[in-house]
C-alpha cells in the first residue's frame, strides 16, 4: 500500500504567537528591525563615528586650544579638557536628533514601519521606546569612540571619562523623545523637518556653553542655555570629567531636568503615535 | 470567531459603517463585497483592532476589539491594502523582522520564513530587496508575512486589486490552500469573480450598510436568473431598442452601453430579440454573477 503525502501544512499548529512575550519584548523587536536597517549603511556609520571624534578633538585642541591656553585655559583647566565633554555630548544630541527625525517620520511615511507594526501585538508605546533604544545603539558606539579619543589625547582618566556614558544616554532620551513628540505630528515633509537641525541643534550647540562658558554670553542670551538640554548635560559631563563647579553641586537639578524632558517627550510621543495609528 | 452587533464607525459627521451585524464561524471564508468607499476596509480595520469603533459591539475570538488589541492581533494574519512592506529590506528580512513582533523565538522565525518563501513561490527572490519585486510578488510576500504567526484568522483587504490576471490566479490558488486547511478567511473585495472564487458566504455592503447576505450561489438565485443576455446596439440606440425588447425574459436593465436581459434560457431570449426584428451589434449569453446581484440591489454598477 502506498501513502501519498500532500505538501506540508501552511499553518503550523504546534506554534502560536505569544502575546505575553510580545507585550514584554515588543520594543526589542522594534530595535531588531532598526538595527537591520542600519546594517545597510554600516560603513558610513563607522567612518563618521570613528573619524569625527579624532578630527574635532585634534582640530580644537591643536588649533583653538593653543590660542585659549595662552591665557590660563578655561575655569582653570586646559581648553581641550573644557571642550571635550561638550563636543561628545553635542555629537550625541545631533545623532539622537537625526535618528529620531528620520526614524519617526520615515517609520510612518517612507518605510511603513509603524503602520506594519500596528498589525501585530506591538503597541504604540513599544514603538516609541524601540526607536529610542535604536537611537542609543548609534549613540553608544559614538560615545565609545569619543572616550577612546579622550583617553588617547590624555584629556581625562578613563574612569572619569566613562561617567559621560550615562549622561549621554540621558541626553539622547531627553532630546530624542522631544523630537519624536513633534515629528510624530507631522504628516508631510515640506522641508520643516530640517528645521530641527537648523534652528534646534545648531543654536543649542552655539548657546549651551559648548565652546565657551555660558556666563561669557550677554545676560539676555543665557536663558537659552538654561532651557537647553545640552547645557544641563554638558554641566554634568564637565562635573564628571574634572569636578567642574557648580555643575557638581547642581547635579541633581541637571539630572532632574533632563529626566523631566525625557518623560514629557515620551508622554507626548506615545499620545501622538496612538492617535495617528488609530484609523 | 467574529461577532458584530450594531457595529458603527463615524468620522466626524460621516458615518462610514452604519450599525451592521454579522457572525463569522471557524473555518469559514467570509466576504465583504461592495464598491469603493462602502465601508469594507473600515470594518476590516475594526476587526483587526486597529480602528476604535464608535458604537455597537465587536468581539474577535471572544475578545472585545476596543480593549484587547494586542491579544487579538497576535492571532490574526493581516494583509492590508497597501502591503506595508519595508521596501529597502530584503525579502527574507521582511518575514523575520515581522515574525519577531509576535514574540516568536528567533530560530523558529527563521525556519518558518524559509517555509513561507516556498509557499509564496518566492524562493529565488530570497535575498532581493523588496523594491525590485513585481506587484504580484509583493502581494504574495505580504500574505506570507501575514502567515508567519500561524494565525487563526486571515484578514485580506482587497487581496488582488491592481494585479494582472495571472498573478490573481496564483494568489487565489494560495488562498484556496489556506481555506482547505481550515483557516478562517475574511476578505474584502469589489471583484465579483474574487468573491465567487473565495467566499463561502458574503455580505453585500453599500454606504456603510449591509444590503444582503448569503452564499454567492444563493444570492444569484435569489436576486438574478440563471443566465443573462447582454445585447449592444451602439450607445445612442440602446434606449430605443429597449422599448422593443420590453417583456423578453424576467427583467431588463438598460445601461448606457448595453441592455441586460435576465432569463433562465439566454439563447431563447436572444431568439426572441431577433424575432422582433432587432439586430444587435454584439450579443453575449453568460451565467449570472454577483455583479448582477449588486446591480439589482443598488441600481448601480460595482465599479463606477
Amino acid at each position: 500500500m502506498t501513502t501519498t503525502t500532500g505538501p506540508a501544512a501552511v499553518i503550523d499548529k504546534t506554534m502560536a504567537a505569544d502575546p505575553a512575550r510580545a507585550r514584554r519584548w515588543g520594543w526589542w523587536a522594534v530595535v531588531e528591525h532598526l538595527v537591520l536597517r542600519m546594517r545597510r549603511y554600516i560603513a558610513t556609520l563607522l567612518i563618521t563615528g570613528i573619524g569625527s571624534p579624532f578630527l574635532y578633538l585634534l582640530g580644537l585642541g591643536a588649533g583653538l586650544g593653543v590660542l585659549v591656553d595662552e591665557g590660563e585655559g578655561v575655569g582653570g583647566v586646559p581648553y581641550l579638557t573644557f571642550v571635550a565633554p561638550a563636543l561628545v555630548l553635542a555629537s550625541v544630541m545631533q545623532t539622537s536628533v537625526q535618528e529620531n527625525v528620520l526614524g519617526t517620520f520615515g517609520g510612518f511615511k517612507w518605510f511603513n514601519m509603524f503602520p506594519a507594526m500596528r498589525l501585530t501585538p506591538v503597541t504604540p508605546a513599544q514603538m516609541a521606546v524601540g526607536v529610542q533604544v535604536g537611537a542609543l545603539i548609534r549613540v553608544l558606539p559614538l560615545l565609545g569612540f569619543y572616550l577612546i579619543a579622550v583617553v588617547a589625547f590624555g584629556i581625562a582618566d578613563p574612569l572619569r571619562a566613562l561617567a559621560l556614558v550615562p549622561v549621554g544616554v540621558l541626553l539622547s532620551l531627553a532630546v530624542g523623545f522631544l523630537v519624536m513628540g513633534w515629528v510624530s505630528t507631522q504628516e508631510h515633509d515640506r522641508g520643516q523637518l530640517s528645521f530641527v537641525e537648523r534652528f534646534g541643534v545648531v543654536p543649542l550647540t552655539l548657546f549651551s556653553g559648548t565652546y565657551f562658558p555660558l556666563d561669557t554670553l550677554p545676560g539676555y542670551l543665557q536663558p537659552i542655555g538654561w532651557v537647553s538640554p545640552l547645557w544641563h548635560a554638558v554641566e554634568l559631563g564637565r562635573a564628571a570629567m574634572y569636578g567642574h563647579r557648580p555643575g557638581i553641586d547642581l547635579a541633581a537639578v541637571h539630572i532632574g531636568y533632563l529626566a523631566l524632558l525625557a518623560a514629557a517627550g515620551a508622554w507626548l510621543s506615545v499620545r501622538h503615535f496612538r492617535r495617528r495609528l488609530d484609523e | 470567531m467574529i461577532s458584530a452587533r450594531s457595529l458603527t464607525k463615524r468620522f466626524g459627521d460621516f458615518t462610514a459603517v452604519d450599525g451592521i451585524d454579522f457572525d463569522i464561524a471557524p473555518g469559514e471564508s467570509f466576504g465583504f463585497l461592495g464598491p469603493n468607499g462602502a465601508g469594507k476596509s473600515t470594518t476590516m480595520r475594526m476587526i483587526a483592532a486597529t480602528s476604535t469603533r464608535t458604537d455597537g459591539d465587536l468581539t474577535v475570538l471572544g475578545l472585545d476589539t476596543n480593549h484587547h488589541g494586542p491579544e487579538i492581533r497576535a492571532q490574526l494574519g493581516i494583509v492590508p491594502q497597501g502591503d506595508l512592506l519595508d521596501e529597502e529590506l530584503r525579502v527574507i528580512d521582511n518575514l523575520t523582522v515581522y515574525g519577531r513582533y509576535f514574540g516568536l523565538p528567533r530560530a523558529y522565525v527563521r525556519r518558518r520564513a524559509e517555509d513561507l518563501l516556498d509557499f509564496a513561490q518566492l524562493r529565488e527572490k530570497r535575498l532581493s530587496r523588496v523594491e525590485g519585486l513585481s506587484g504580484g510578488m509583493k502581494r504574495r510576500l505580504t500574505i506570507a508575512r501575514g502567515l508567519i504567526n500561524n494565525p487563526r484568522i486571515m484578514l485580506l483587504d482587497e487581496p488582488t486589486t491592481g494585479l494582472d490576471p495571472q498573478a490573481r490566479h496564483i494568489l487565489w490558488d494560495r488562498l484556496f490552500r489556506l481555506k482547505e486547511e481550515g483557516t478562517t478567511l475574511v476578505v474584502t473585495t469589489h471583484f465579483m469573480d474574487e468573491a465567487e472564487q473565495l467566499c463561502d458566504r458574503l455580505v453585500v455592503i453599500d454606504r456603510g450598510r449591509i444590503v444582503t447576505e448569503g452564499s454567492p450561489s444563493s444570492l444569484i438565485r435569489r436576486y438574478s436568473t440563471r443566465e443573462v443576455l447582454e445585447v449592444r446596439f451602439g450607445s445612442s440606440r440602446n434606449e430605443e431598442a429597449a422599448r422593443t425588447t420590453a417583456g423578453i425574459g424576467d427583467r431588463q436593465e438598460v445601461l448606457p452601453d448595453r441592455i441586460l436581459i435576465y432569463a433562465d434560457d439566454g439563447e431563447n431570449a436572444l431568439q426572441a430579440v431577433l424575432d422582433r426584428g432587432l439586430e444587435p451589434v454584439t450579443s453575449l449569453v453568460r451565467r449570472s454573477s454577483l455583479e448582477d446581484v449588486f446591480l439589482r440591489l443598488t441600481g448601480r454598477s460595482l465599479i463606477e
